[in-house]
C-alpha cells in the first residue's frame, strides 16, 4: 500500500522547478509508506545528458573507478556514473542496447531498475524525506517526474522491490493498491523467459505492460488488457517516453485524483500532494472513473 | 439556525497549526453557537472530526479524508473540495461543500443534511442510516449500496449499480441513471414523494424543478434469502 | 452401531461418510448453503500439541498461594493516554447483541467485571446492558457499522476496528429474520424481519494505507484517549500484523479458524483461514521483527479451552487470549440438562450449533423472549466469572511450576512440541529432540 504521484509538464518554463515540485508530492505522501520510496525523473540533464543513454542500478558495491573501467573495456565511451544511495545511475555514449549489455556483462548480479534516453529511477528503502535529500530531488530538472512512497504489503522491504518498476526502456509504473492474481500471471510470463527482479506484484504489472508494448500494442491497450488480468484494486500511473497515463481497476476503491491546468497535469493518492502546485487553485480537479484510461501524450 | 450573525469567528490556519490543536479546541473549548474559520486546510484529513455542539465551521479550502466525520450540530462548510468519507457516520447537523466531494461521501451517516454542489465520486451514500443527501452534480457507482434509510437526491447523472443491494433508502435522480443496482428499481412518484424532494432541495438551496425527478427505491426480492436470487449474492 | 455394520460387510468412505452424504443432499433439497454457528469442528494443530517442560534439577517452581504469579495485562499503551489495565489476560470477545440476547450480553459483562476483565460488542452495536455491566468494553468499528455513533465511541474503553475474524475472514456479518426482533432492527436501522445482508468491506476505506488515516480519525474524535485495536482473521498473519503496526494500531487481536460465528456458511468456517496454532507464531514473529513485541499488544482467540491454552499462548508470545465460545458454554450453552429440547430442535447437547435459527433453549443465541428470559444474568455472569477464575489459576498453576513470577515470563523455550506438524508450525522442538522441521539446526 502506497502514496503515488506523478507530474506532467506542458510548459517548458516549469522544467527547471520539476524537482522542487515533485519533492513537495513526495514529502507529502510520506505518511502512506515510510519503507522505501523512489522517483522516476524525465529529462533531467545532469541525471540524463543529452547524447546518452542511462541505466539504473542498485546495491552497487564495487567502486565507481572500477566499475569505469570495467565498462570502458566492453566498448562503452564518456561513460559516468553517479551516486544516489541505494541507486546508481550509469551514463554512456552509446545506444541503449549497447549501455545495457555490457552492464549485465560486467555486473552480472546487479538489478538494472531503469533504462532508456530520458528517464533516471532513483530508488531506495528508508523514509521519503530522506531519500528525497539523497537523490538531491529538489534541485532536479525535467519535463516528467513520478514518485512513490511505499508500504510493503506482502514481500519484503528492499530496493528493489520498491516502486517506481522500469522493467521497459522510458517506462515506469507506480502502484497504489494490491493486485489478487499476480502470481499466476508472473509463471506465465516468466513461461516466456521474462526474468523478474523481486516477489513484488506490482512488478508483475510493468512487466505484463512492457510485454504489451514491446509486441506493439499501445498504452491505451496494454493497460486496457491489464485491467482485463489482473484482479485486485489498483490505481496506476504509468509513464514512457512520450506518455503520462491513469487507470483504477473496476471497483475503484483505491483512492485517485487528477488535477489539470494549461501548464501541467498531475495525479496523486490524496489532493494534498497537488496544493502545494503552482496554480492548482485554479485547475480542473476530477476523479478518474474506473477502468477507464486516461492518457496525456507530449 | 441558533448563531447569531454577529458573533464574531475565531480563525484557525492550518499551516501554522495542527489539526489536532484544531479537533481539541472544537472539542473541548468551543462554546455553543461559536463560529470558526479555517485556512490554510491544504488538503488535509479529519478537519472538524467527532463536533458535538451546535457550531459553525467555515473552511476555505480544499479538505482531505473523513473532514466533519461524525458530526452532531454543527454547521460545517467548505469552500472547495473534499476528499474520501465525506461526513461518515454523521448523526445531525449539516455539511455543506460547496465543490466536489470523492468517494464514500456521507457513508453510513445516520441523520443531518449533507449537500455537496459539485460531483461526489463512487459509493456517494453508502449504507445510508437515515441522513439526507443532496448532490448538486453527478454521483459515481455503487452510490446508496446497500442503503438502509435516508433520502439521497441526484441533480445530475448517476453511474453505475445505483442503489446496489438496497434496503428501505429513497433514492430521487433528475439526470440519467447508468445502470441500476440488484434490487433497486423505479418506483412511481406519488404526491408524498414530490412533498419530500421538495422540501429536500428546499433545504439545499436548490432551485431544480421536483417534476424532472424519478424515483428509486428497494423491489425488497432480497429481504429473505432464496435461491432463485442466487446471482444477486 | 459400527460394529454391527462391519460385521454384515458393510464399510463407510473416509470421503463420502455419512456426514457428506447428508451435506450433498440437504444442497439437493433445498438449493442454498448450509449455515451454521461455532467455529471450526474437524481436528487441527491446536494447542493440544504442544507441551510444558515443567520444573526439573535446573529449574525451580514456585510455591503455590505464598509465591506470586501475577497475571494482570495493560492494552493499548503504544497510544492511547487511557490504557486499559486488566487484572487477567483473558478477556470476552466481540459477540452482538442481535446474536446473542441481551440477558447473555448482561450476563457477559457483569461476569467479566466480576474478575476485572473486558467484554467487547459486536456487529450490532452496544447496549446500555453491556455498557453498564462492563467495566471496561471495547467497542467494536465493523463493515456494517451497525448502530455505530460517536456517543458510544466516546463511552468506549477501547476500539476495535474489525477487518475479520476467524470463522469467516472476508465475510461480513449474517444475522437471519428470526433474530431480527423490534429491538435489533431498531438498533440496526433494519426493517424487522428480513435476513440481514452485510458488507464485507468498509465502506470508507480498503488497505492499510487508508486504515492509517481512519485510525486517525478515530483518535481525533475520542482525543487521542482510547486505545485502538485491529482484528484479523488469520490468514496471511504475519504481514496483517506488521500492516496493522504501520497503521497505527495499539493492540492486534488475531482470531483462528477455530473462532466462533453465530451465523455463517459451513464451508467458510471450516475451510477459509489457518489455525490459531500457526498464525500466533506468525504474529509474534512479525512484532519481534519489528521490535514491537510487547509494545503493540497481541491478543489471540479462536478455540481457547483451558487455562493450559492460555499457558500456551503466553509462552508463544501473546500479551492476552479471547474467549467467546468457551464464554457461551460458561454461561449455559449446550448444557446436558437441555438434551430433551436440542434433540426437539433436530440437534443434541454437545452439537447444538444452530445458532442462526435463534431456537436456543438456554436463551443465550436467541431473541425470543421466552427463551430468552431462561437465562438468569447474574446467576451466568457468575458462572462466567467462576470459569475464569479457573482458567486463570490454572494458567498460574503451571507458571509456578516453571519458575515464571508472571504469566508472561512464560517463554517459547518452556514448551515442546508433540508432532512434527505442530514443531514445524510453532518452531519449537519436537519432544525427546533438538528438531525444528524446516530450521537449520
Amino acid at each position: 500500500m502506497c502514496g503515488i504521484s506523478g507530474l506532467h509538464l506542458r510548459n517548458p518554463a516549469l522544467y527547471p522547478q520539476l524537482g522542487e515540485l515533485l519533492s513537495g508530492m513526495l514529502c507529502e505522501a510520506a505518511e502512506r509508506g515510510t519503507d522505501a520510496a523512489g522517483i522516476g525523473l524525465y529529462g533531467d540533464p545532469r541525471l540524463t545528458p543529452a547524447g546518452t543513454t542511462t541505466v539504473s542500478v542498485l546495491d552497487l558495491a564495487a567502486p565507481l573507478e572500477e566499475v569505469t573501467r570495467l565498462l570502458e573495456a566492453r566498448g562503452l565511451t564518456g561513460v559516468r556514473l553517479l551516486e544516489a544511495g541505494q541507486t546508481t545511475v550509469i551514463s554512456a555514449a552509446n545506444s541503449a542496447a549497447e549501455l545495457e549489455t555490457a552492464v549485465r556483462a560486467a555486473l552480472p548480479d546487479l538489478i538494472i531498475s531503469g533504462r532508456g534516453t530520458q528517464l533516471a529511477v532513483l530508488k531506495g528503502t528508508g523514509h521519503p524525506d530522506d531519500l528525497a535529500a539523497t537523490f538531491s530531488l529538489p534541485s532536479a530538472s525535467g519535463w516528467q517526474g513520478v514518485a512513490h512512497t511505499r508500504m510493503a504489503t506482502e514481500s519484503a522491504v528492499t530496493s528493489s522491490g520498491s516502486h517506481p518498476f522500469s522493467v521497459g526502456p522510458d517506462q515506469c509504473l507506480v502502484h497504489n493498491g494490491s493486485f489478487a492474481n499476480h502470481a499466476t500471471i508472473r509463471r506465465e510470463l516468466r513461461a516466456d523467459g521474462i526474468v523478474f527482479d523481486s516477489e513484488n506484484d506490482s512488478e508483475v504489472g510493468a512487466r505484463f505492460l512492457a510485454a504489451q508494448l514491446a509486441g506493439g500494442a499501445d498504452l491505451e491497450k496494454s493497460l486496457r488488457l491489464l485491467c482485463e488480468r489482473f484482479d485486485g484494486f489498483y490505481t496506476l500511473l504509468v509513464t514512457t517516453g512520450d506518455s503520462f497515463a491513469v487507470v483504477r481497476d473496476a471497483i475503484a476503491c483505491k483512492p485517485a485524483v487528477i488535477a489539470e491546468t494549461a501548464d501541467w497535469v498531475a495525479m496523486a493518492s490524496e489532493y494534498r500532494y497537488l496544493a502545494g502546485l503552482p496554480g492548482v487553485a485554479d485547475a480542473r480537479i476530477f476523479e478518474p472513473e474506473p477502468e477507464q484510461v486516461y492518457v496525456w501524450e507530449r | 439556525m441558533g448563531t447569531l450573525t454577529d458573533t464574531p469567528f475565531t480563525t484557525i490556519d492550518l499551516t501554522a497549526e495542527s489539526v489536532r490543536e484544531l479537533n481539541r479546541r472544537l472539542h473541548r473549548e468551543a462554546a455553543v453557537g461559536s463560529r470558526w474559520r479555517i485556512i490554510g486546510s491544504m488538503g488535509r484529513h479529519n478537519i472538524a472530526v467527532g463536533l458535538a455542539e451546535k457550531l459553525t465551521v467555515e473552511i476555505d479550502g480544499h479538505v482531505g479524508y473523513y473532514c466533519a466525520g461524525m458530526n452532531q450540530l454543527a454547521d460545517v462548510v467548505v469552500n472547495g473540495n473534499a476528499g474520501v468519507g465525506l461526513a461518515e457516520n454523521m448523526m445531525s447537523g449539516r455539511v455543506h461543500v460547496h465543490g466536489n466531494a470523492s468517494q464514500s461521501a456521507g457513508a453510513t451517516a445516520h441523520g443531518g443534511l449533507l449537500v455537496i454542489d459539485g460531483d461526489a465520486a463512487a459509493r456517494c451514500g453508502i449504507s445510508m442510516k437515515g441522513v439526507d443527501i443532496v448532490v448538486g452534480g453527478d454521483v459515481g457507482h455503487m452510490s446508496a449500496f446497500m442503503g438502509q434509510a435516508g433520502r439521497l437526491v441526484v441533480c445530475g447523472d448517476a453511474g453505475d449499480a445505483l442503489g446496489d443491494s438496497l434496503y428501505e433508502a429513497r433514492i430521487y435522480v433528475q439526470g440519467r441513471v447508468r445502470s441500476l443496482g440488484a434490487d433497486c428499481i423505479e418506483k412511481p412518484m406519488k404526491a408524498e414523494h414530490l412533498a419530500e424532494l421538495t422540501q429536500l432541495l428546499a433545504d439545499a438551496g436548490r432551485a431544480d424543478d421536483p417534476a424532472g425527478f424519478r424515483r428509486y427505491g428497494s423491489a425488497r426480492k432480497l429481504y429473505h434469502f432464496h435461491v432463485d436470487n442466487a446471482s444477486a449474492y | 452401531m459400527t460394529q454391527d455394520m462391519a460385521a454384515q460387510g458393510l464399510r463407510e468412505s473416509a470421503t463420502f461418510d455419512r456426514a457428506t452424504i447428508h451435506a450433498i443432499q440437504r444442497a439437493a433439497e433445498t438449493g442454498i448453503y448450509d449455515i451454521r454457528g461455532g467455529g471450526a469442528k474437524r481436528r487441527l494443530p491446536h494447542f493440544d500439541d504442544l507441551l510444558f517442560l515443567g520444573a526439573s534439577m535446573s529449574r525451580y517452581p514456585l510455591e503455590g498461594y505464598r509465591e506470586r504469579c501475577d497475571t494482570d495485562v495493560v492494552l493499548g499503551d503504544r497510544f492511547a493516554s487511557k490504557p486499559l489495565h486488566l487484572d487477567i489476560p483473558v478477556t470476552i470477545a466481540g459477540m452482538s447483541f442481535g446474536a446473542l440476547s441481551a440477558q447473555a450480553k448482561e450476563a457477559l459483562g457483569r461476569g467479566a467485571s466480576e474478575v476485572g476483565t473486558s467484554t467487547t460488542t459486536g456487529d450490532g452495536g452496544m447496549t446500555d446492558e453491556e455498557r453498564g455491566e462492563s467495566k471496561s468494553l471495547v467497542y467494536q468499528y465493523l463493515p456494517s457499522r451497525y448502530g455505530m455513533n460517536p456517543d458510544h465511541l466516546r463511552k468506549a474503553d477501547a476500539i476495535e476496528v474489525v477487518l475479520g475474524q476467524g470463522a469467516k475472514p472476508g465475510g461480513g456479518g449474517m444475522l437471519l429474520g428470526q433474530k431480527i426482533s423490534d429491538r435489533v432492527a431498531g438498533m440496526r436501522t433494519l426493517p424487522m424481519g428480513v435476513d440481514q445482508r452485510s458488507a464485507c468491506r468498509h465502506p470508507d476505506w480498503t488497505g492499510p494505507d487508508d486504515l492509517t488515516i481512519k485510525i486517525a480519525e478515530l483518535r481525533e474524535i475520542t482525543d487521542w484517549e482510547k486505545p485502538i485495536y485491529v482484528k484479523v482473521g488469520a490468514t496471511r498473519t504475519y504481514y496483517d500484523v506488521k500492516l496493522a503496526v504501520k497503521a497505527g494500531a495499539d493492540v492486534v487481536v488475531v482470531d483462528g479458524m477455530q473462532g466462533g460465528t453465530a451465523a455463517t456458511q459451513e464451508v467458510f468456517i471450516e475451510h477459509v483461514g489457518i489455525p490459531t496454532l500457526a498464525a500466533i507464531g506468525e504474529a509474534v514473529r512479525a512484532l519481534q521483527e519489528m521490535g514491537m513485541h510487547r509494545k503493540v499488544q497481541l491478543i489471540v482467540s479462536g478455540g481457547i479451552r483451558n487455562g493450559a491454552d492460555v499457558a500456551k499462548c503466553m509462552a508463544l508470545g501473546a500479551d492476552a487470549v479471547s474467549i467467546g465460545t468457551a464464554a457461551l458454554i460458561a454461561l449455559g450453552d449446550n448444557h446436558p440438562s437441555l438434551d430433551e429440547e436440542y434433540r426437539s430442535i433436530g440437534s443434541a447437547a454437545g452439537y447444538y450449533d444452530d445458532w442462526q435459527e435463534g431456537r436456543d433453549p438456554a436463551g443465550i443465541t436467541t431473541q425470543d423472549e421466552d427463551l430468552a428470559r431462561r437465562l438468569d444474568p447474574v446467576k451466568a455472569g457468575h458462572r462466567l466469572a467462576n470459569y475464569l477464575r479457573v482458567l486463570t489459576m490454572e494458567a498460574q498453576i503451571i507458571a509456578r511450576a516453571c519458575g515464571k513470577a508472571h504469566l508472561h515470563h512464560l517463554e517459547p523455550e518452556d514448551l515442546a512440541a508433540l508432532t512434527i506438524e505442530s514443531a514445524a508450525i510453532t518452531r519449537i522442538p519436537l519432544v525427546g529432540t533438538s528438531w525444528i522441521p524446516g530450521q537449520q539446526l
